[in-house]
């Protein structure tokens, strides 16, 4: 038996409900706005929890199961709970040329957390992303919605800094 | 027709397939995973790799999947080129990386797809050495287990469940080397047609859980053809059994009727035959004294001695057993053992059928059809094969679409993108919501007096010279006119109806569109569905005979003291005719004597048991609702594991009975003597002969073995008995032997086979070698033989019905029917019975609303001075001034179809 199901139910509040009915509209199938509100959802929580699929799905007139499918296919969509800011290190081929593994573990040594962990007082949350769009920047990362190029492993600690 | 060059050879093929289809069709092996014949090709699995050439003097050649590229003229492949091969070795190394290996303890061994293909394409030796990705398994309900591990990824799962049968429930989760088939969380997979994932599924993630409780490899069971005794949809299937029980049911391919595909009822509910309490030698049920055959027969005889006796037949007993009873007591005093309104609706629907001006389709023939009008009927629940077929059947659009963007009908998946939700129309009119509505242009609901009405509007609207409607409100005329509408539009309209409301208005309905659609000469059909497995052989059996041929007639003869001794076989007569009936005809007999497989309240009630064998340990022909006779064989011979087991056929014990009283010997020994007899007493039934061959037939001289080459343990099955191992059973009555001696193979062309197994092909992917061209049609014919071909010689009209018009603090009680626990037989395997509804009352919720009761409250009712005590369902597009109640459920009436209902009220606490 799965034990990863959460039991406590789940309901979308009226904000949210009401951004993916306007989103619904803008397609012809409203299967088609699978990604928005499960993107809204996150937005609204900082990830989806599981019974987002059984509402979704329910806004959209689709199975909870073909939700679920959507949101546990992209990597972005989080289906666990993470930290107030995301950290996305760049693990494509021109940063790991450009030494990204150096800045994974400046961020270990400062945070204490490696990929896909958060801290634990739930400021940051660590994940790889295999490419920002940044190459000629290598070694990038991310810090929520802010790209950061030539990032080297002693200047970590002073980017880190501006989100508390 | 195109001429592909494969290895160097020429062959011809129908240039409208794709390269595997037409390599497989040719019997030349190429692997495969998440192509299907049933599903189409979507190229995911990359399994059948074939290098193709630009022509004869390309030597370098590219490597193409054989299911993606279309066998057009003038190819040139090669199947057994080093690099295809190679390539295809590699895939499935690739696809087995996660693979536990566990084939040991795997339920799926020895008829696994995934084994066939590692085999085929000589991957045998494992290089990843790391650890493998696992998953947590879910909890799917009674019917299926799950072993997500064990998951190669080629989506057919989801395929089928999803786009093949209309399943919201399954689905994919997850990215590239970690994707999990199965529910957002654990629970019951809703699907009435779950059960075929076990054979769809290419490794064992999918497995018959009911088979996991008393688990044996199929090449370790021993196998008939039979056919489904739940439905009248005739499925054909293959029961496994081994020390004298049934281990599984699996499907048996039959182009023609059910293919690949049984509902879940069908491969679920053969638990009644294993059942501990069944009779197994003949019984005097006041003393449980037991007897053998032969005290028996005297017994019963003696019992019997100058007395007029009665015999009650049974829909669900075969052609040949209620043959064998009308032939013992007489046909004056043989009765069918349904009840009258079923039976006169029965008779109603032969005559349509028979005299009419359309054709029955096949079931495999419904899916070609392109605007159907379901009438009536809960196909889900009736006869839940046909709604798998009606899903396809509205896929006809989507391939319509597809042909007109030149994308041929294998390639699925662009099939169904450029489609969309494009759907040939169905409309479907019933009384309550149904389980096909999702595919449904559109769905109304409505008491049966007014779906007939609908239907006789339907009819007028395609023939004006059909009767009209006076008095249809307006939303309904129009609908009615859309309908009509829609079957003048399409190429093949279907009308789809039956008995299972009772109501006679709405056959003749259908009847009348059948009619205005012949009379606008549409190339139409009609489909009507019959309650039971053999309802349909049961009315042409009494299509001539004089007289009321119900079950309630034969209460009476009892009563009336016509009659003072009766025979009732294979039935319950509590599930047929009012309990106070029952008791009063029994109390009347000063004789009972019921032969059945089961201890039925009847048999409770009867002075001598004698059992009968079930579909498991008996042969015999059923006539389907399309009118098709099809033989079942025994599958096994249950007193070879234990001699006290006196288990026979019912035409066997009531011809011996009949010998034993009439002081003669045994005429019948064999089958076909019984079905010749049978055939030769009623014309209608003459072509029954034809259902199967028989007896006497042979392969290169050899009978057919029912058990698979490699059956093992035979020597030691019955040691703690005997060390000696006795000599087989032998079968008289079959050209099948209970043995792993005789033809079991594919080379040789023939109709009735017990197992699909070929060298290589153990899973049930074996059908292929079977086949005309894969998917197709077996090469010797699909069994059984259609008897029914309409003369169109009634050409007259049925008159329109009277609105329904409730009165008020009355209801009317209609049937609602469940495909788990309304049949009888099947409401007694356990796995069914985890699935089955709770007795209950459905009202309208403005009805309930209006009474002040609540879903769940207890409510009591008068059922025609019956007063009975249920809880409250809720059913929302219930039509007002009707009560549903469950059919065939615990303390539910047997016949009420059309009962008045009044003092509805919530119980005292």
């Amino acid at each position: 038996m799965s034990t990863l199901i959460q039991t406590d139910r789940f309901a979308l509040s009226e904000t949210e409900r009401s951004a993916i009915e306007h989103e619904m509209h803008h397609y012809e199938d409203p299967r088609a706005a699978s990604i928005e509100a499960l993107k809204i959802v996150q937005k609204a929580r900082g990830w989806v929890p599981d019974g987002a699929a059984d509402a979704i799905g329910a806004i959209l007139g689709i199975p909870a199961s073909d939700v679920e499918g959507v949101a546990t296919f992209y990597s972005q969509i989080f289906r666990q709970p993470v930290g107030r800011h995301i950290i996305r290190v760049c693990d494509s081929m021109t940063c790991f040329i450009g030494g990204h593994e150096s800045i994974l573990d400046a961020i270990g040594q400062q945070l204490g957390i490696a990929p896909g962990q958060t801290t634990a007082d739930g400021r940051f949350t660590l994940i790889p992303v295999c490419c920002l769009g940044n190459c000629d920047k290598a070694p990038a990362l991310m810090i929520d919605d802010d790209t950061f190029g030539d990032v080297r492993a002693d200047g970590v600690a002073a980017l880190l800094e501006a989100y508390p | 027709m195109a001429t592909i060059h494969v290895d160097g050879k020429a062959y011809e093929v129908d240039g409208a397939d794709n390269l595997l289809h037409a390599c497989l069709s040719l019997g030349l092996d190429v692997p495969y995973f998440c192509w299907h014949p049933a599903l189409g090709s979507v190229g995911a699995c990359r399994q059948c790799a074939v290098k193709q050439y630009q022509d004869e003097n390309d030597t370098r050649g590219r490597l193409v999947m054989s299911c993606m590229t279309p066998a057009s003229d003038k190819t040139w492949i090669s199947i057994d080129d080093e690099e295809a091969k190679a390539f295809r070795a590699s895939v499935v190394e690739w696809l087995m990386i996660n693979h536990p290996h566990d084939c040991p303890v795997c339920e799926e061994g020895g008829h696994c797809h995934l084994q066939d293909m590692t085999v085929m394409t000589g991957h045998n030796q494992r290089r990843y050495r790391f650890t493998k990705r696992t998953h947590q398994n879910q909890e799917l309900g009674p019917f299926i287990a799950h072993e997500m591990n064990r998951c190669i990824a080629c989506y057919r799962c989801v395929r089928y469940y999803n786009d093949y049968a209309g399943g919201t429930d399954l689905g994919v989760f997850g990215a590239h080397d970690n994707v999990y088939f199965g529910r957002v969380e654990d629970g019951v997979l809703e699907s009435e047609f779950a059960g075929n994932l076990t054979e769809v599924c290419p490794t064992g993630v999918f497995t018959d859980k009911t088979h996991s409780e008393r688990y044996t490899r199929k090449w370790d069971m021993q196998f008939a053809p039979s056919i489904c005794h739940n439905c009248s949809a005739g499925c054909n299937i293959s029961p496994g059994e081994r020390y004298g029980e049934i281990r599984r049911v699996e499907n048996r391919f039959n182009g023609d009727v059910n293919h690949y595909f049984l509902c879940d009822r069908g491969r679920f509910g053969y638990g009644f035959v294993n059942r501990k309490d069944r009779p197994r030698q003949p019984v005097m049920m006041l003393s449980g004294m037991k007897m053998g055959v032969d005290a028996a027969l005297d017994q019963a005889a003696a019992l019997l001695k100058g007395r007029t006796v009665i015999g009650i037949g049974s829909p669900r007993a075969s052609l040949e057993s209620n043959h064998a009873l009308r032939e013992l007591v007489g046909a004056e005093n043989y009765y069918t053992g349904i009840a009258a309104q079923e039976l006169a609706n029965l008779q109603l629907i032969c005559q349509v059928l028979e005299t009419g001006p359309l054709p029955t389709p096949s079931m495999r023939e419904i899916e070609a059809h392109d605007a159907v009008f379901v009438l009536g009927e809960d196909l889900t629940q009736t006869a839940a094969r046909l709604a798998l077929a009606l899903r396809q059947a509205v896929k006809g659009k989507a391939t319509e679409i597809a042909a007109a963007a030149k994308i041929p009908e294998w390639h699925q998946a662009a099939v169904q993108n450029v489609a969309q939700q494009a759907r040939s129309p169905l409309f479907i009119a019933s009384v309550s919501e149904t389980r096909l509505d999702d595919v449904a242009t559109q769905s109304v609901q409505a008491a049966p007096q007014d779906l007939a009405r609908l239907g006789f509007a339907v009819a007028h609207a395609i023939d004006p010279s059909a009767p009209a409607v006076s008095g249809l409100e307006p939303e309904a005329a129009a609908l009615a006119q859309r309908i009509a509408d829609a079957l003048l539009a399409g190429q093949r309209p279907l009308i789809v109806s039956g008995a299972s409301l009772g109501s006679r208005d709405v056959i003749e309905a259908a009847a009348n569109i059948a009619q205005a659609l012949k009379n606008r000469e549409k190339n139409a059909s009609i489909s009507l569905v019959v309650p039971e497995a053999n309802s349909m052989g049961i009315a042409m059996l009494v299509a001539d005979d004089q007289g009321d041929k119900s079950v309630d007639a034969a209460l009476q003869a009892l009563t009336s003291g016509r009659g003072d001794a009766l025979l009732v076989l294979e039935n319950d007569l509590y599930r047929r005719a009012p309990v106070a009936a029952v008791d009063a005809a029994l109390a009347a007999a000063k004789i009972v004597i019921a032969a059945d497989h089961q201890i039925t309240e009847t048999a409770k009630k009867a002075h001598l048991v004698l059992p009968v064998g079930s579909f498991a340990e008996s042969d015999g022909t059923l006539v389907s609702q399309e009118g098709r006779a099809q033989r079942f064989f025994q599958v096994f011979d249950p007193s070879y594991y234990d001699s006290g087991n006196l288990v026979r056929e019912g035409w066997r014990w009531l011809h011996a009975l009949h010998a034993t009283r009439q002081n003669q010997p045994v005429d019948w020994t064999q089958l076909d003597q019984v079905t010749e007899a049978c055939a030769a007493a009623h014309p209608r039934l003459a072509g029954i002969r034809g259902a199967a061959p028989k007896a006497d037939f042979r392969i290169r001289g050899m009978k057919l073995a029912r058990e698979p080459h490699r059956y093992s343990g035979r020597t030691a099955m019955r040691a703690n008995i005997n060390v000696s191992e006795p000599r087989q059973p032998q079968d008289r009555d079959s050209a099948f032997a209970f043995s792993m001696e005789g033809y079991a193979g594919s080379a040789e062309d023939r109709q009735q086979i017990p197992f699909a197994w070929s060298p290589g092909w153990n899973s049930p992917q074996a059908w292929n070698k079977f086949q005309d061209e894969v998917g197709g049609h077996l090469r010797a014919g699909d069994p059984g033989v259609r008897l029914i071909e309409p003369t169109g010689e009634r050409n007259t009209w049925f008159a329109v019905n009277p609105a329904f018009a409730p009165e008020k603090g009355q209801w009317q009680a209609v049937p609602l029917h469940h495909l788990f626990g309304s049949e009888e037989t099947s409401a007694r395997a356990a796995p069914i019975q985890a699935r089955m509804p709770e007795p209950y009352v459905a009202l309208n919720k403005a009805e309930a609303d209006r009474l002040a009761v609540n879903e769940g409250a207890r409510l009591t009712l008068s059922l025609d001075g019956q007063t009975l005590h249920l809880p409250l369902r809720i059913l929302d597009d219930l039509p007002l001034g009707v009560i549903g109640l469950p059919v065939g459920l615990a303390g539910i009436p047997a016949v009420f179809a059309d009962a008045r209902v009044t003092d509805i009220q919530e119980a005292a606490q």
